[in-house]
């Protein structure tokens, strides 16, 4: 496809208009981020009085410092800290479960497909647009039945559940544009089910599985609602302690430290898109969202 | 089947809890939406005393929305089966958790520590289920005070007025002057409060009761409710026309910083004058909201107990309520959330003139009926039909589809809403 | 038999799980919907009046309303945004790498505080307004956030910003996975640029709008934390949207029964906006 901005059809004009465009739209995206950097640097005062989009006057890392130590998120003053950790402990897992279990699910939908198979896809894809208020109070007792309530392993369980209907849209999508012959020659070889999936399918997976990495990744540690429902005090993910410093009801609200807590939330799956980003389009051009 | 494997979980859970229980104190959760820096203080606090009883505290704090997520979360808490020590719920939420049969009881340690001679009874009442103390009151704000900067009065030449009628000449002036008349957070909850200030000054404390309280269909679809949604509509009019969804404190700092002459808001407003350095009287003052002198709108809130566990848990719960309703966390958790102590009788030196002035109404009101409950912070009607009312009184004041009579109309339909 | 069996143990425990998890709760929320539960669940049989009721609260009107037009807009500016940028980033670009970054960032955002970053920026004393005034632009007027008729559009305005860079990601991938050797072909036939991009490329990228589709119907409808941190529903409840509104009554106004009757009627929007889509698509596979 690089080959459709052939020179020849591409004015200079063309090209200026074609940059111009995409700096525009850049400083669209840009700007809330912008924003939220410059107003973590400047004191209250400052923000207060001063323009929303003008760079700070007096450069302050106070907020920072604070946001990360010792701002307040309920009785405990230690800043966000302490729930980098909870949010780790529950996501690694709940990621690798759910990408783990959608490969299977992918890999049977596609070569070994059947009318059962078929049918699970269908009704999986619902899974996808339930709405997740919906699930509050039957998972709640389904939990308690289960004797994992507000326990690391009941958000595992929560967000392993509700991620696969993703994933294995996902691989699904991919491994359909496997080609079949591959599986049949193995077939014939005699190679059995495990074997097939673990010589021939994962090794052609990696694409995908970098992308439902990242996926799986932006939606279990950016979630709030379960993770507020489902954990208890000590084991509050870090979306719910950044909910508690940035929607204070009543009280003075620092928006300098909520700006700085807020970018310190978003710094891993920040880090991961940037970093990964490139084998995410990657995975994805490699047949993730062929239907 | 899902039953016995219940119970049988139940039973394990229970057998392994009270083993644990029994080698160590008992743990404290406490479902709080006590978040900002000045709360958590006070908060810190009640652990403190908490924990000095051998207890162990677990923190459960859930912000946002005046409490609506940790509503949700604690519905999910109850229903898993493993409610927390304590929660916080009040007004009318205690009565209906009540009736679910969920909640404690603290009538023993209320007894010890004679909560019915501290506690006034409107108050009392409030922490009461079928006449068992259910819950343990923390503060009382006063929901109907008027936050004024003398200064932009001053230079517009007006007075700060006592009668809703007084209010609309100090506005005009106002506005000519080039202030805002009305600093005002467009949020249904603070349309909400403003209302029940209007309805209140207009109406009298008698007709508040009868209409917002006892939601007697004749008041609310009367004469007086239809000219409080006039005075209503009026009230927009001096209001800027940015004031959506924006936040309390901002438009408190319109206030402090003289961009507008006033505020109807609770007086946990008092906090922003205070990290702002001002004092009031002088920087600003703090008056009832015009024609309610002789009025109080409470808003208390408390924590509620629900059924322990185990004795231990009893006991934690005890020494909860007993730290709750005690002089020093009463006193510093009020100095930093702006409201007075719900205990009655405690030495006051330390608060400020607006508190005093608070804590002298409150008494005053209790005795000639003008202490009424805030409809707006849901202490007087159930969350259903307080929601739905609130639902009347916003879509009026944010656009001019209803006409006073229609939204007069509308409000006495929506209190029928259970 | 074992090679018969196999397959289908595999899947069976995903199976298990959609049934209850997804199949039992909406199930579960269908009886609720038929009762009068207020504070928990209890199980009085209430008829229809949940329905009834429903249909008679103005706020939930609005709240439909409200999702036909975010529904409508956030789907097919997100698309056309997406296209055009990708098409845009596949000339050759030098930044790409950066480029691509940028619009794929605020995926990875949480909107909690995205929210109250736009909600600034779109505020008039605040935000743009402000800003343009203070370059000296006194006329420039953009209230739409205050503005009852208007705070439906920011949400969109916001949305697309969260969820195009990854519709744009998406049809980046369709375009790079497009064979080269079709588009020579057409070339050397002498068809010019516009003509190949319609006649070839677009064509081929169904499957990307079919992707693309079911990814942001199910933002729309979800759509919730947004709404809160934006308008939190307001002015009034002017940007109320199904999920808010849901949300509202079931949790905090102690209206379960309704509340779950709403979520009923959000589930059937969902069944006829992705039925026909899945439908297509599993006839398709077939055919493939």
């Amino acid at each position: 496809m690089a080959d459709a901005s052939n020179p020849a059809t591409g004015t200079n004009l063309g090209r200026v208009l074609i940059y111009a465009a995409l700096a525009l739209t850049c400083l669209y995206y840009l700007l809330p981020l912008y924003v939220m950097v410059v107003t973590s640097l400047k004191s209250l005062d400052e923000i207060r009085t001063g323009n929303l989009v003008a760079p700070p006057q007096n450069l302050t890392f106070d907020p920072w410092i604070k946001a990360w130590s010792s701002a307040c998120t309920g009785v405990n003053c230690g800043g966000m800290r302490g729930y980098f950790m909870n949010s780790v402990m529950f996501t690694i897992p709940a990621v690798m479960l759910s990408t783990l279990i959608g490969a299977a699910n992918g890999y049977v939908m596609t070569m070994w497909r059947s009318r059962f198979s078929d049918i699970l896809f269908a009704a999986l894809m619902m899974g996808c647009f339930i709405p997740f208020q919906v699930v509050l109070l039957p998972m709640a007792r389904t939990l308690g039945v289960l004797g994992i309530a507000n326990s690391v392993l009941g958000l595992v369980f929560v967000h392993t559940v509700y991620g696969l209907a993703f994933t294995t849209l996902f691989f699904r999508n991919y491994y359909i544009t496997i080609p079949d012959e591959l599986v049949k020659a193995a077939k014939i070889d005699g190679a059995g089910f495990f074997l097939i999936f673990r010589r021939i399918i994962l090794p052609l997976s990696i694409p995908i599985i970098v992308v439902s990495v990242i996926w799986q990744f932006t939606q279990v540690w950016n979630d709030f609602l379960f993770g507020v429902v489902f954990s208890s005090g000590e084991s509050q993910p870090i979306t719910v302690a950044l909910n508690n410093l940035v929607n204070t009801s009543t009280g003075v609200k620092e928006y300098n430290v909520n700006m700085a807590a807020a970018i310190i939330a978003a710094l891993p799956t920040l880090f991961v898109y940037v970093v990964a980003g490139k084998h995410f389009v990657r995975g994805l051009t490699a047949g993730a969202v062929k239907g | 089947m899902a039953i016995k494997l219940k119970t049988l979980c139940a039973g394990v859970m229970g057998a392994v809890l009270l083993g644990s229980m029994a080698a160590q104190a008992a743990e404290v959760e406490v479902l709080h939406y006590w978040t900002s820096g000045g709360e958590a203080k006070a908060a810190a606090e009640l652990k403190k005393i908490v924990e000095a009883k051998g207890n162990t505290w677990k923190d459960f704090a859930v912000a946002g929305g005046a409490g609506e997520n940790a509503m949700t979360v604690l519905k999910a808490r109850v229903v898993s089966g493993n409610p927390p020590t304590a929660a916080q719920i009040k007004g009318p939420t205690i009565q209906e958790w009540g009736a679910e049969g969920s909640l404690g009881n603290l009538d023993a340690v209320a007894k010890a520590n004679n909560w019915d001679g501290l506690l006034p009874t409107v108050v009392a009442n409030v922490m009461k289920y079928q006449g068992h103390y259910v819950a343990v009151p923390v503060n009382v704000h006063r929901v109907n005070w008027m936050w004024a900067n003398p200064e932009v009065f001053k230079k517009a030449g007006a007075t700060v007025p006592k009668t809703w009628d007084e209010f609309v000449v100090a506005a005009d002036k106002i506005q000519k002057a080039g202030f805002i008349p009305v600093a005002h957070g467009g949020q249904p909850w603070q349309d909400f409060t403003v209302f029940e200030s209007v309805v209140l000054g207009v109406g009298g404390h008698a007709f508040y009761k009868k209409a917002l309280v006892d939601l007697d269909p004749a008041s609310l679809n009367s004469p007086t409710m239809v000219k409080s949604f006039e005075m209503l509509r009026t009230v927009h009019k001096y209001i800027d026309k940015d004031s959506a969804n924006r936040d309390w404190n901002l438009a408190t700092a319109m206030v402090i910083n003289g961009k507008a002459a006033m505020q109807f808001m609770g007086d946990w407003a008092k906090g922003e004058f205070t990290v702002a350095g001002k004092k009031p009287g002088k920087d600003y003052i703090c008056a009832p909201a015009p024609g309610t002198a002789d009025a109080f709108t409470f808003n208390i809130d408390s924590l509620a107990v629900f059924e322990p566990k185990s004795a231990d848990a009893k006991k934690g719960q005890d020494d909860l309520a007993a730290a709750v309703m005690g002089v020093p966390f009463q006193e510093v958790f009020n100095l930093n959330k702006g409201s007075i102590p719900a205990r009655q009788g405690m030495d006051l030196s330390k608060f400020d003139d607006c508190a005093k002035e608070s804590a002298k109404d409150f008494s005053a009101t209790a005795k000639t009926g003008g202490l009424v409950p805030s409809i707006a912070h849901g202490m007087a009607v159930p969350g259903a039909t307080a929601g739905a009312m609130q639902d009347v009184v916003t879509q009026f004041f944010n656009g001019n589809s209803l006409t006073p009579k229609q939204a007069a109309e509308k409000l006495a339909a929506a209190a029928k809403v259970k | 038999m074992v090679e018969d069996a196999l397959p289908r143990l595999v899947v069976a425990p995903t199976f298990a799980a959609a049934l209850l998890f997804i199949y039992g709760y909406i199930a579960w929320t269908a009886v609720l919907s038929f009762t009068t539960s207020r504070m928990l669940p209890s199980y009085h049989f209430g008829g229809l009046i949940q329905y009834a009721n429903l249909f008679d609260n103005a706020r939930w009107s609005v709240a439909l309303g409200n999702l036909l037009v975010f529904g409508v807009g956030f789907v097919v500016i997100c698309l056309v945004v997406g296209l055009t940028l990708a098409i845009l980033l596949d000339q050759n670009i030098r930044a790409e790498g950066f480029i691509r970054s940028v619009y794929l960032y605020p995926m990875a955002l949480s909107f909690i505080v995205t929210g109250t970053a736009w909600k600034w920026l779109l505020n008039p004393e605040l935000g743009f307004e402000k800003v343009m005034h203070d370059f000296g632009f006194a006329d420039f007027s953009f209230d739409w956030l205050i503005n009852p008729d208007r705070a439906i559009y920011c949400v969109v305005i916001a949305g697309v910003w969260q969820s195009s860079g990854f519709v744009m990601a998406l049809f980046l991938a369709g375009l790079r996975g497009i064979d080269d050797s079709i588009i020579k072909a057409a070339r050397v036939d002498g068809a010019s640029l516009p003509t190949i991009y319609r006649r070839i490329i677009l064509p081929s990228l169904w499957p990307t709008f079919f992707s693309c589709f079911m990814i942001l119907a199910h933002i729309a409808i979800k759509s919730f934390d947004l709404v809160m941190a934006l308008t939190g529903g307001g002015p009034g409840f002017a940007s109320d949207v199904p999920a808010t509104f849901m949300y509202a009554f079931a949790f905090t106004r102690n209206q379960i029964g309704m509340g779950a009757a709403s979520a009923m009627m959000m589930l059937m929007i969902v069944v006829a906006v992705i039925v026909p889509f899945l439908y297509s698509d599993l006839r398709g596979g077939r055919r493939g």
